[in-house]
C-alpha cells in the first residue's frame, strides 16, 4: 500500500484515537482509581517521568473496587434499569408519533416535501436547552397546559417535575431521529409496490401490513437506535423536567462528578452505561451494514 | 373473485396465426369480454381520454399503441382499477367494474417496473396473489411450482429479485401476475427494460403462453414492432383518441389516417388533389406537368379534395430505365443511401424537393450494388401499393 492511501485510511482512525479512544482510556484509568482530598481527586496519578518503576507502582495501586461499590449500592442498578425503561417507552411512543408523521410527508405531493423536510429540522435551530425550557413554560401548573384546561373549565394536571414530563421531552427531542430515517425509506419506497400488492388482492390496510411496513422496516431499526441509544444516558431533559421519583443514570452520573467530587465512581458509572449501550449499537451498525447491501 | 385453476389448452388456438382463423371481432355474434362505452378521463383541464368505445374479445392479445402521453397507460389503469372514468362505462363479461376497486378485481396486472416485492423471495412473491384469495396451503404450493415451471425459474425459487438478472426478474413479474388466473392480463411496457436480443426472444415466449393459458392479454406498449409482433389486434391511439382499430397486416397495409400510417411503420407521404377513378382507386395530382399517381381509397372521396398517398418503402422498385406498364411512375436522384446490411434504404430527391425513401434487399454484395449517390433513377410502384388518405 502506497503512503498516500495509508494516511488516507489514517486520518478517521486518529480522529477516533484522539476523540474517542484516548478520553475513554483516561474515564477508564479514573473509574480504577480511588478518591481523593486533592486536586485532581483521585490516586494514584501517573508520572512518566519516574520511569518503568513508577509506572509499575502505578499499575499495582489501580483496583476494581469502585465497581464492587456500585453493585453493592442498589441506587445505581436501580438507575440503570429505570434508565433503560424509560428510554425503551419513550422510543415506543416516538415510533408511534413518528411513523405516521413520516408516512405523511412520504404521501404528501412532491413539491411539499422540502418544505415538511424543513419543518421537522426546524427545531434544531434552536438551541436545545432553550426548547427543554419552554416545555417548562407549558408544562407547570401555572403554564399554557393548565391555563388552556382552567379556561375549558378542566380541573389543572400535575405534569411538569414528574415521569411524564420526561416522557414529553425526550419524545419532542428526539422526534426527528425517528421521522427522517423513516421518511428515506418510505420516500425511495417505489409506489407501483403498493398498486401491485391491491392488484393481487390486498385492501389498502393490508398492503400497508404486508409490503409498506416490511419494506420500512431499516428506517424504523435505525430510528428506535437513534432514539434509544441517547435517551438511555439523557441527562438534561430528566433534571430540567423531571422529578425526585425519576432516576436516571445519566442524573446520577452528574451527581457522582459534580456533587460528590467522587470521580473514580462516576467513571466506573460512566464505562459502565458504555458497555450496557455497546450492544445496541453494535446491533444498529449491523442494520446500517445490511441497508447498505 | 379470481378462481385460480391450472392453465389448460384452450378448446380453440387463439392468436394471430394464419393456420387459425380467429376473429371475434368480425362476429357479430361474439361477446366482448371487455367494453368501453364513451369513455373519458379528465385529470383537471386536461383530457387524458376522449370518448372512447372500444370492445376487446376473449383470448385475445390486444395493444395498445401510441407515443408517450396519448392515453394508452390511462386507458389500462381503468382496467386495473387504479383510475375512475369521468365518464363513461367499462364492462367486463357484462358486468360495469367502474366502482369495483383494483382487489376485488378479476384482473391482473404486469407493471412496467414489474414492482416485485423486494423483501420477498421469487417463490413468496408469486404466491403473494395466491394467499390473499384464501388458497389452501397445499394448492398454493402447487400453483407456484407450476407457474415457476412455465417460467423456467425452478432453480430461482428461493432467489430475492435483487439476486437475479433483469430478464429473469420479468418472468416473475409474470408468472405473479398470471398465478391467479385472471380473466384478463395488462401487460404495461412489459418488455420495455430488455435488451434487443432479449426482448424479441421474449415476445414469443409471451405470445406462447398466451396460447397455452388462454387468457385475454391487454398490452401497453410504445413500439409498433412488439406491437405488430404479439398482438392479435392493435388500437393505435393519438391524444386520448383512437385512431385506428384493426389488425397488425391492416393497420400497417390499410392505414385508415395519415396519423396511423405514419407511425406504423416508415412511409412516403404524397399529397395532391384528388380525383376518383372508380373501383375504389383514386389518383393524386401531386405536381404540375407530371403523371398523377394512383392508390387505393380509405375511403370515399370526391374530385378535388385534399389528400395523400401513403407508400411504404418496401412497395417501391428503384430502376435505372423508366419501367414499362406501370402508373406510379416518379424520377429523382439519389440523394443518400442507409446501408443496413440486409438492406438499403435509397433516399431519392424528387426535382421539387420531396425526398422518397425506397427499400431494397441487398441479394448482391455491397461492391455491386446498382446505384450509387447522385444516379438518376426511376421509382415505380403498383396500383394497389399505395393508400390515398384524407384524414
Amino acid at each position: 500500500m502506497d503512503f498516500r492511501r495509508v494516511s488516507l485510511i489514517a486520518l478517521p482512525y486518529a480522529w477516533l484515537l484522539l476523540l474517542f479512544l484516548v478520553p475513554f482510556g483516561i474515564v477508564l484509568k479514573i473509574s480504577l482509581s480511588d478518591y481523593a482530598l486533592s486536586i485532581p481527586p483521585y490516586t494514584p496519578t501517573l508520572d512518566i517521568t519516574g520511569g518503568w518503576p513508577a509506572i509499575r507502582d502505578f499499575l499495582g495501586q489501580l483496583d476494581v473496587e469502585n465497581y464492587v461499590f456500585l453493585t453493592e449500592d442498589d441506587l445505581y442498578w436501580k438507575a440503570y434499569l429505570s434508565s433503560l425503561r424509560i428510554a425503551l417507552i419513550s422510543t415506543f411512543v416516538t415510533l408511534l408519533i413518528g411513523y405516521p408523521l413520516a408516512y405523511a410527508m412520504a404521501k404528501a405531493p412532491r413539491e411539499w416535501q422540502p418544505t415538511l423536510l424543513m419543518l421537522v429540522i426546524l427545531p434544531f435551530w434552536t438551541s436545545f436547552l432553550i426548547r427543554v425550557y419552554a416545555w417548562i413554560g407549558i408544562l407547570s401548573s401555572q403554564g399554557y397546559l393548565n391555563q388552556t384546561l382552567a379556561f375549558l373549565g378542566l380541573e389543572p394536571v400535575t405534569v411538569l417535575n414528574t415521569n411524564v414530563a420526561v416522557y414529553i421531552g425526550i419524545v419532542y427531542t428526539y422526534l426527528p431521529f425517528m421521522v427522517l430515517p423513516i421518511y428515506a425509506t418510505l420516500e425511495k419506497m417505489e409506489g407501483d409496490l403498493i398498486e401491485a400488492a391491491q392488484d393481487l388482492g390486498c385492501t389498502p390496510t393490508e398492503a400497508f401490513w404486508r409490503v409498506t411496513l416490511p419494506l420500512s422496516r431499516p428506517g424504523i431499526i435505525a430510528g428506535c437506535f437513534l432514539v434509544f441509544i441517547p435517551a438511555v444516558g439523557e441527562f438534561v431533559i430528566p433534571s430540567l423536567l423531571g422529578g425526585s421519583e425519576t432516576l436516571m443514570i445519566g442524573k446520577v452520573l452528574w451527581e457522582e462528578f459534580f456533587n460528590n467530587r467522587d470521580w473514580p465512581v462516576a467513571s466506573a458509572v460512566a464505562v459502565v452505561l458504555l458497555l450496557i449501550l455497546v450492544i445496541p449499537i453494535v446491533l444498529f451498525q449491523k442494520n446500517q451494514e445490511k441497508e447498505q447491501e | 373473485m379470481n378462481q385460480p385453476s391450472s392453465p389448460q389448452t384452450p378448446a380453440q388456438p387463439a392468436g394471430p396465426g394464419p393456420a387459425t382463423a380467429f376473429h371475434p371481432w368480425d362476429d357479430p355474434e361474439a361477446v366482448p369480454l371487455i367494453r368501453f362505452q364513451g369513455v373519458t378521463k379528465r385529470f383537471g383541464d386536461f383530457t387524458a381520454i376522449d370518448d372512447i368505445d372500444l370492445d376487446i374479445y376473449p383470448r385475445e392479445f390486444f395493444a395498445l399503441l401510441g407515443p408517450s402521453g396519448c392515453g394508452k397507460t390511462t386507458l389500462m389503469r381503468m382496467l386495473a382499477g387504479f383510475e375512475s372514468p369521468s365518464l363513461g362505462a367499462i364492462t367486463l363479461e357484462g358486468r360495469d367494474i367502474v366502482r369495483v376497486p383494483p382487489h376485488k378485481r378479476a384482473v391482473n396486472m404486469m407493471f412496467q417496473s414489474y414492482a416485485l416485492f423486494p423483501h420477498l423471495t421469487v417463490e413468496q412473491n408469486i404466491a403473494f396473489g395466491l394467499k390473499r384469495s384464501g388458497m389452501e396451503k397445499d394448492a398454493i404450493e402447487a400453483r407456484v411450482a407450476e407457474m415457476l415451471r412455465m417460467v423456467q425459474l425452478q432453480k430461482f425459487a428461493t432467489r430475492k429479485p435483487h439476486q437475479i438478472s433483469g430478464g429473469q426478474r420479468q418472468r416473475v413479474a409474470l408468472a405473479r401476475a398470471l398465478a391467479k388466473a385472471p380473466k384478463l392480463l395488462l401487460l404495461d411496457e412489459p418488455l420495455g427494460a430488455l435488451d434487443k436480443k432479449l426482448r424479441q426472444q421474449t415476445q414469443f415466449e409471451l405470445v406462447d403462453i398466451q396460447e397455452k393459458t388462454g387468457t385475454t392479454f391487454v398490452i401497453v406498449t410504445h413500439d409498433q414492432e412488439e406491437a405488430m409482433t404479439v398482438a392479435s389486434r392493435i388500437a393505435v391511439m393519438n391524444e386520448g383518441r383512437i385512431a385506428q382499430v384493426d389488425t397488425p397486416g391492416r393497420i400497417y397495409e390499410s392505414p385508415a389516417s395519415v396519423y396511423v400510417a405514419d407511425f406504423v411503420g416508415d412511409v412516403n407521404l404524397i399529397e395532391g388533389n384528388a380525383r376518383p377513378i372508380g373501383q375504389g382507386m383514386a389518383e393524386i395530382h401531386w405536381r404540375e406537368g407530371v403523371p398523377a399517381i394512383r392508390g387505393q381509397a380509405a375511403e370515399p372521396l370526391a374530385e378535388g379534395d385534399r389528400a395523400t398517398l401513403a407508400i411504404r418503402p418496401e412497395k417501391i422498385t428503384v430502376s435505372r430505365e423508366r419501367p414499362e406498364g406501370r402508373n406510379n411512375v416518379v424520377q429523382g436522384r439519389v440523394h443518400d443511401i442507409a446501408y443496413l446490411g440486409n438492406i438499403s434504404t435509397y433516399h431519392v430527391l424528387l426535382p421539387d424537393g420531396v425526398i422518397v425513401q425506397a427499400l431494397v434487399a441487398n441479394s448482391r454484395r455491397i461492391a455491386r450494388r446498382d446505384f450509387t449517390w447522385e444516379d438518376e433513377v426511376w421509382l415505380s410502384w403498383s396500383d394497389t401499393a399505395g393508400v390515398v388518405l384524407t384524414r
